[in-house]
């Protein structure tokens, strides 16, 4: 059998911290929407900056994944799952980047301020355009519950890989080589 | 593949395995909608208050879902100083800050006719050169008649026209009466109130409270008002037409520039800061912060105050909200509001070009 091969510690960080984010976001995005308490803006101030963050680190692992070896899919996957998850992955960085982009965007749009902490606000990155706001505004909600319904399956289809198939697919993101493989390849 | 999965079904504890698979993302997904509210309609949202605003006024899409009637101004603000040792918000320094403004009447009616009882509102952005922009919407009511955002929406449906009438159902306004003596008193507090001939020579105060923080980090409740320079004379009757009071700002404007002086009112031990329908005593320090000068209207119609919203929590650094809980249920709301018309079919206001500029479309 093949030893498994691991995704770079840098890139499992990167991973799990985002997964962390952006669950942490899709959730704080949802709850504000659907309060009118004081709530509401102590959200609002926590999803732009954190938004503006996530933006930031996917862009660093849009580089990063270009840069290092893929470990490969299981050769008994079906070219069918083979391309499922493909495109899923590559949706997924699509929605990391796009979704805020968009959040920045709307608020240009709308002439909000940007506002990162007291004192801090980004520019625009659009010209004031009431209509844009609006349909980027409700982009907005649509590209988050379609990112929702994506990190959904690619989470049960990590689980079918960890559980059920229990191939190299989960270790390869949960955890690097043991102790005596990385002392042969230092060696 | 297929072989392979029905193999590990087949195993001791398959099938467990495959549950855990499924529920893992069955219980984030319930989570989720649980969060959403999707599983308990009846929250209190700002869609709550768009519906409720449209079965009170009406459908008006494309104008706001309230102070729907309205007049855009510019001019500029001028800090005198007083207040930086209060807040260090950029704008208190003997600065010039430029404002984009908006007179209204309260309501969601875009074409509801002017009358001297009709309340009546003054919304600023303020925005100095580097930044720390200032938004607000003040009243020319000395108190809010509600404590909080579900009251509101409550106080809102009881006020709404009965489909027969066309007047609010005493006995629906009365049973909330009964409930909310503090809107009762509010209520008496607005009947009272003294009323101008227009709204050049009013007062509009921030019924909120919000908290100014210095550089020192000290932080001191405060309401403030805006306080007109214009003498106040009396209403003379019920003006003439329909959109009197607008017209009567239109050609006060074309006259020179109206000014009016920020007073910004300390709180004091005890000085109620989370409930908008009780007033601050009498004799509390006040300070003139600095002046607002407005010497130009433009109608909504293409003009600078019609594609933002007044959230009242764009605040600068050195302002804050306070404990007050309308202030961001009226930052969600507005954002509803102003989502929903900016995406709605362009509208004419009451108040159009033609009424600025004669001859203009
Ligand atoms: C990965 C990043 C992001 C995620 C997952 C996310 C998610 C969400 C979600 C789920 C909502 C609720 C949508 C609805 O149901 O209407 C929302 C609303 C919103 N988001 Fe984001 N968002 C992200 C980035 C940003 C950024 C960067 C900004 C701005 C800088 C931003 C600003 C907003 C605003 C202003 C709202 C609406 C508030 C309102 O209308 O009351 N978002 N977001
Ligand atoms: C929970 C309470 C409140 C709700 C739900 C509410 C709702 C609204 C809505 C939906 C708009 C239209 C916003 C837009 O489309 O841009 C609006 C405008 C306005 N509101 Fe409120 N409001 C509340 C409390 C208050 C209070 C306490 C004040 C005064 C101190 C106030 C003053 C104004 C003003 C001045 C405007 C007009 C802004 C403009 O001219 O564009 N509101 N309100």
């Amino acid at each position: 059998m093949r030893p498994v091969e691991h995704f770079p510690l840098f890139a499992r960080i990167l991973h799990w911290l985002m997964a962390a984010m952006i669950l942490t976001m899709l959730f704080v995005g949802i709850v504000m929407v659907t309060t009118v308490g004081p709530a509401y803006h102590q959200l609002v101030d926590l999803h732009r900056p954190l938004g503006i963050c996530i933006l930031a680190l996917a862009l660093v692992r849009l580089v990063n994944r270009l840069l290092i070896r893929v470990p490969p899919l299981p050769d008994t996957l079906p070219p069918a799952l083979r391309t499922a998850a493909r495109l899923s992955h590559i949706v997924l960085y699509a929605l990391m980047i796009a979704l805020p982009l968009v959040g920045w965007g709307m608020l240009s749009a709308g002439a909000y301020p940007v506002a990162m902490w007291p004192g801090f606000a980004l520019p625009p990155i659009l010209p004031h355009d009431p209509a844009l706001f609006a349909l980027l505004r409700h982009l907005h909600t649509w590209l988050a519950l379609i990112l929702f319904g994506v990190v959904l399956v690619h989470l049960a289809a990590a689980l079918m890989h960890g559980l059920l198939l229990r191939d190299d697919v989960l270790p390869s993101m949960t955890s690097g080589p043991p102790a005596d493989a990385r002392k042969k390849q230092d060696a | 593949m297929m072989s392979l999965i029905r193999e590990r079904l087949a195993e001791k504890g398959g099938w467990l395995r495959a549950a855990a698979m499924c529920a893992a993302p069955g219980l984030l997904a319930l989570a989720f909608a649980l969060a959403a509210g999707w599983l308990t309609p009846g929250r209190l949202t700002s869609g709550t208050f768009m519906r409720t605003f449209r079965m009170v006024d009406g459908p008006h899409p494309g104008f706001r879902r309230n102070h729907a009637k309205g007049l855009c101004v510019t001019g500029w603000f001028e800090g005198s100083g007083n207040a930086t040792p209060l807040s260090r918000a950029p704008l208190f320094a003997m600065v010039r800050s430029p404002v984009v403004g908006r007179f209204a009447l309260a309501g969601g009616m875009p074409f509801q006719d002017d009358a001297p009882e009709k309340v009546r509102s003054l919304a600023l952005r303020i925005m100095p050169a580097h930044g720390g922009e200032w938004r607000m919407g003040i009243n020319d009511i000395p108190v809010f008649p509600v404590r909080n955002a579900k009251d509101f929406n409550d106080f809102l449906l009881a006020s709404r026209p009965d489909p027969q009438t066309h007047h609010p159902d005493p006995a629906r306004m009365g049973a909330f009466l009964a409930h909310h003596p503090e809107t009762q008193q509010a209520l008496a507090l607005l009947k009272a109130r003294p009323l101008t001939s227009g709204f050049a020579n009013d007062t509009y105060n921030s019924l909120d409270s919000f908290t100014f923080v210095n550089t020192g980090g000290t932080a001191t409740a405060v309401r403030w008002a805006m306080v007109p320079d214009q003498p106040a004379s009396l209403p003379a009757g019920q003006g003439a037409g329909r959109d009197y009071l607008f017209h009567d700002l239109i050609a006060a404007l074309a006259q020179g520039p109206l000014r009016w002086h920020l007073i910004v009112t300390v709180g004091g031990a005890g000085d109620a800061t989370a409930d908008p329908t009780v007033p601050w005593p009498a004799g509390r320090r006040q300070i003139d912060a600095g002046t607002l000068t407005l010497d130009r209207a433009e109608s909504e119609d293409g003009g600078p105050c019609k594609g933002i919203t007044y959230d009242p929590l764009i605040l600068p650094e050195g302002i804050a909200p306070s404990d007050d809980p309308i202030p961001a249920a009226r930052s969600a709301v507005y954002a509803r509001s102003f989502t929903l018309r900016s995406g709605e079919p362009d509208t004419t206001s009451a108040i159009g070009r033609a009424a600025i500029r004669p001859g203009e479309q």
